[in-house]
């Protein structure tokens, strides 16, 4: 018998976890990205000018989809994984063996992160049709690194989540009133030089607004903040955040009680 | 050598609450070890300190000498549970199941013990079935096989036969009991008192989160149930109605300190005329030990 970290074990079952119903986790984000580019970039195509006119008004909307889908879904695998193992009592699976607090954050924000990353690509890929030069992307560097950086924040707030809710109203709650208007309201569909000044200033305390500029950035080579800002406020939001939630499963906090 | 499980003064409140108040003991290597107490006792609490799903607020736990707090690898290593909820993961067939299971111990390549298990447990022909489709006694069975897929020296089996079939029951026990003859120290707690005799050397009996008896299983019959008398009658005389360890149809069953006893029972019985319809010596079993420690009819 060979000695592996079990770890490793974790994170391929969270990928099996939603590849084995890839319809319900990739496919369907997938269309959603889909109908939504199709109904914004039909109704304000003609009407929304962004960027001072350099940049197509659907040209634009695509990264932020695609953001906006990777952003989601990561939150949405680990959060949903440990509120079922929580509810089902399979959880118990996870807790007996001798995976750390750090094994367990690993595996499941990694996880969390392929699952993002795999909707995001496939949001990326159906809408190139809608503008193929976005298959050339300007700082490709960057992109990757907001969308690895966004993903881990979010798969790390799902884990958080998952830790503290205890039935699927609690972390409806969290998704619902929390990471769906942050993301809303984060510039996906709009440059926030075009909202009046109190909720541009607003919009600068929501840090996924600085993931969907810095990754759109990445896109066109502009953004509506300096790049070298988000990235600095995003991945200081992901170290806070990891040792916050390292610390929550150290503890023991709901989970070991 | 260190003792498979030592439990040192381990104290855990839930809420209003005292789940475990100072439960110490120890387990022997090797051991097939009984827990019992009624609903509500601590016995799955202690469990769940063992395992590490709950943390004690006072005192210590360690398996084989490793601390299940401080050295809490080395401990779950050594350790299988088997949980008392009938729990799966449903998007995995048996086989992925356990190599899951054993993944999650470091453990890669490990076919060979996997097909022992299902060979052992009777699953081979649903190794490739979704957990959903199995029966309640066939999910049993890969709870069972999970707690095993590592080898673990330690097995606690926290009520694995409650809802199982007697075959299953059958076939279970003869399983752990080679697990036992192998070397591997066996904790069980059981609904099933007649269990616990059959299978266990040593019993710890638990009532509101304490030890209240803790010695091998004859030592335990000797010193606590002592003989019981099965009287079938209208009634049992008024000094005698304190013996009266249970009512069973048509009859009383009575305890007894020594055998003189009976001598004294009969001649109460014809001083106040009650008539005796039947009459058996019987030797003392665990449920009566039982019910003298814990003090209640209902199972453990």
């Amino acid at each position: 018998m060979a000695l592996r970290g079990g770890w490793r074990t974790l994170f391929y079952k969270e990928l099996l976890r939603f590849w084995k119903v890839s319809f319900q986790t990739v496919a369907a984000p997938v269309l959603t990205a889909l109908l939504y580019l199709l109904i914004f970039s039909h109704v304000l195509e003609s009407r929304v000018t962004v960027f001072g006119g350099s940049v197509r008004y659907t040209s634009f909307l695509i990264p932020g989809l695609v953001m906006m889908s990777v952003l989601q879904n990561a939150f949405a695998n680990s959060s949903s994984s440990l509120i079922q193992s929580k509810i089902t009592g399979n959880l118990i699976f996870v807790l007996l063996p001798p995976l750390s607090p750090l094994d367990l954050f690993a595996a499941y924000v990694l996880g969390a992160m392929v699952r993002g990353l795999t909707v995001g690509l496939g949001v990326y890929a159906v809408t190139l049709w809608f503008d193929p030069s976005l298959l050339a992307l300007a700082h490709p560097v960057w992109t990757l690194a907001f969308a690895l950086l966004g993903s881990a924040i979010l798969g790390t707030l799902g884990l958080v989540a998952g830790i503290w809710a205890e039935k699927f109203d609690q972390l409806a709650a969290f998704q619902n009133f929390l990471i769906m208007p942050l993301t809303f309201l984060s510039g996906v569909f709009y440059s926030i030089h075009t909202l009046p000044p109190f909720w541009q200033s607003l919009s600068r305390f929501n840090p996924i607004f600085y993931m969907i500029d810095g990754f759109r950035y990445g896109f066109f080579g502009l953004a509506d903040v300096e790049p070298m800002v988000s990235l600095a406020i995003v991945a200081g939001c992901t170290l806070v955040l990891s040792a916050l939630t390292l610390a929550l499963l150290a503890s023991g906090w709901k989970l070991r009680n | 050598m260190p003792a498979a499980v030592e439990v040192d003064r381990v104290f855990r409140r839930f809420g209003s609450v005292q789940a475990l108040d100072g439960v110490s003991l120890t387990v022997d290597e090797g051991e097939f070890f009984g827990l019992l107490g009624p609903n509500g006792a601590g016995k799955t609490t202690l469990i769940s300190v063992l395992a590490g799903l709950t943390r004690a607020d006072r005192g210590a736990a360690r398996i084989l000498g490793h601390d299940v707090v401080t050295d809490y690898r080395a401990a779950r290593r050594l350790l299988g549970v088997v949980p008392q909820e009938l729990v799966f993961d449903p998007f995995f067939t048996v086989r992925e199941t356990l190599a899951i299971q054993s993944g999650y111990f470091g453990i890669a390549g490990n076919d060979a013990w996997i097909d022992e298990i299902l060979h052992h447990l009777d699953l081979t022909s649903k190794a490739n079935a979704n957990m959903r489709s199995l029966s309640g006694g066939m999910k049993r069975r890969v709870l069972v096989g999970q707690a095993l897929v590592h080898k673990p020296r330690v097995i606690v089996l926290d009520e694995p036969t409650a809802g199982v079939d007697v075959e299953l029951r059958q076939s279970l026990w003869g399983f752990v009991r080679k697990l036992n003859r192998d070397g591997h120290t066996i904790i069980l707690t059981t609904h099933y008192l007649e269990e616990a005799e059959a299978l266990c050397g040593r019993i710890a009996m638990l009532k509101a989160g304490r030890i209240v008896a803790l010695d091998t299983k004859q030592n335990l019959l000797s010193r606590f149930a002592g003989l019981t008398v099965r009287l079938v009658a209208e009634h049992v005389p008024a000094s005698w109605q304190a013996r009266v360890l249970r009512s069973e149809a048509g009859g009383f069953i009575l305890g007894l300190d020594r055998y003189a006893d009976l001598e004294l029972l009969l001649a109460k019985l014809r001083e106040e005329g009650i008539a005796i319809a039947e009459l058996a010596l019987q030797e003392a079993d665990l449920e009566d030990v039982f019910l003298k420690l814990v003090g209640t009819q209902a199972a453990p």
